[in-house]
């Protein structure tokens, strides 16, 4: 009874899923290998690097460190559904327009942190983005121009320039 | 990790009634923030996984002035830490929590997770043995209520037996004149403490003497640790610069704390010895500045 399948009825960037999933699943595998929506990076696999982030129910959370069935009823937005549709979110527009992404391996996490921030907090303080993304580490040591970019992407997102 | 059963009840009651028919066999998770990491390691490997995140009737944050501050075991960490009503009449619990991990642990991860536990190392603990909390804890007998002091009993064990949830942590109105702060060591903001104090004054506003005094520590013992030694240094006196000195002293005197490679344990005692000295004199500070 240990493997027992079970049902995981969830939204995933906007659309319905109904799976059945081992309960040891971890959100990170069953959208990885199950959805194949591999922009969800597996980085420590241990809650340490912020690389698999994504939101749920509109709040940041880690994605190696929650079982796929404790999103039950719940709405998942990856990487993939960010943009909208070919059009980059401001979030992205401006961390590739201000030269914030080195290797890239940590950027979907950072925009995934960046977008739950700014759902919440549509106007940040530069600590407030700091305090985001702390979560987030990024390899090159590249923070201070994602921190800049989501900035940039605040700015705009109010309709400023 | 190894394949284990699962279930999420809706409601505390089938929670307790399900945990209670798997007598031993069964685990309860919240947030997972601590059982996965351990459960990914074969560390942990429970048979069955009763899922008790979704129980809403468990997150909620409730305050009356006389009764004080009641929290459900499944509020989250974010939750407390964007609480107006806690900024407002118990700051010491958010200035705990925005030391406490990263954004998205704190998203998922629950306070009753964080107690049950049983980490030394955490920091809500020793905040709220200062702030002289107590748990509501419920299994199939019914409703028992504990000091949360008493709650822990070895590394990661706790007083919880099978069938047994923690509900809630009650904590009372501070009496008037009173000041707590919370603060650890760490290498990285949101780091786990190498070593971490909590302290709550009271002071008497006619002579300024020292009516009250808690102090505990994380991450020096194998259970959160109470230093008595260092509040009777401080209770009945006017509090200085330098019986804040020996209070830290004293504190440090009664730990042989554990080593590993944050920290050695001479270092621990000297870190300890410093902590409870800056802690309890923010929490001073605090008490006097209420007029
Ligand atoms: C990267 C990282 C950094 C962290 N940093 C800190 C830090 O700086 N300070 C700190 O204090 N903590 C820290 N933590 C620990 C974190 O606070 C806890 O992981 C979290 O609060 C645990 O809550 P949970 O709901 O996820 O518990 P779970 O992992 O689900 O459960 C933990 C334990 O409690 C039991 N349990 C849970 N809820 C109940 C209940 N209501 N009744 C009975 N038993 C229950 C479970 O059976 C399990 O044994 C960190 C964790 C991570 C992953
Ligand atoms: S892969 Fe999840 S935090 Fe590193």
């Amino acid at each position: 009874m240990n493997d027992e399948l079970k049902e995981l009825r969830f939204s995933v960037n906007g659309k319905p899923y109904e799976l059945k999933v081992k309960p040891k699943a971890l959100l990170l595998d069953v959208l990885r290998k199950e959805l194949k929506l591999t922009g969800t990076r597996t980085g420590c696999e241990v809650s340490a690097c912020g690389a698999c982030t994504v939101n749920l129910d509109g709040m940041a959370v880690r994605a190696c460190s929650i079982l796929a069935l404790q999103a039950n009823g719940r709405e998942v937005v990856t990487i993939e559904g960010v943009a909208d549709g070919d059009k980059l979110h401001p979030i992205q527009e401006a961390m590739v327009a201000h030269g914030a992404i080195e290797c890239g391996f940590c950027t979907s996490g950072m925009v995934m942190s960046a977008r739950a921030l700014l759902l919440e907090n549509p106007k940040p303080t530069r600590e407030d983005i700091r305090r985001a993304v702390q979560g987030n580490m990024c390899a090159d040591s590249g923070y201070v121009k994602y921190i800049e970019a989501v900035e940039i992407a605040a700015k705009k997102m109010q309709g400023g320039e | 990790m190894k394949d284990f059963g699962y279930a999420a009840p809706k409601n505390v009651g089938e929670a307790i009634s399900l945990l209670t028919e798997l007598g031993g066999h069964g685990k309860v998770i919240a947030g997972g923030q601590s059982m996965l990491v351990i459960m990914k390691q074969n560390m942990l490997a429970p048979e069955f996984l009763v899922d008790i995140k979704g129980i809403s009737e468990l997150d909620y944050i409730k305050y009356d002035k006389k009764k004080g501050l009641n929290i459900g075991a499944l509020t989250t960490h974010r939750t407390i830490e964007r609480s107006p009503v806690i900024k407002e009449t118990y700051p010491v619990l958010s200035e705990m929590e925005d030391n406490l991990a990263v954004v998205q642990t704190r998203n998922w991860g629950t306070i009753g997770g964080n107690l049950c536990h049983g980490d030394p190392a955490g920091d809500p603990t020793v905040v709220f043995i200062v702030l002289n909390a107590r748990l509501k804890i419920r299994g199939t007998a019914g409703e028992r209520e504990i000091d949360i002091e008493d709650f822990y009993k070895d590394y990661l064990e706790v007083d919880l037996n099978p069938g047994e949830l923690l509900v809630e942590i009650q904590v009372p109105p501070p009496p008037p004149h009173t000041g707590s702060a919370h603060n650890k060591l760490m290498v990285m903001k949101g780091d786990m403490g190498i070593v971490g104090a909590a302290a709550t004054i009271t002071v008497n506003p006619a002579d300024g003497t020292c009516t009250g005094a808690r102090i505990a520590l994380s991450n020096v013992a194998s259970t959160p640790w109470r230093s008595r030694a260092a509040e009777n240094v401080l209770i009945g006196k006017v509090i200085t610069g330098e019986l804040l000195a020996e209070a830290g002293r004293a504190a440090s005197a009664e730990l042989e704390p554990p080593a590993d490679v944050h920290g050695s344990s001479a270092y621990r005692k000297e870190m300890a010895e410093l902590f409870v000295r800056r802690t309890a004199e923010t929490a001073l500070k605090r008490a006097q500045a209420q007029g």
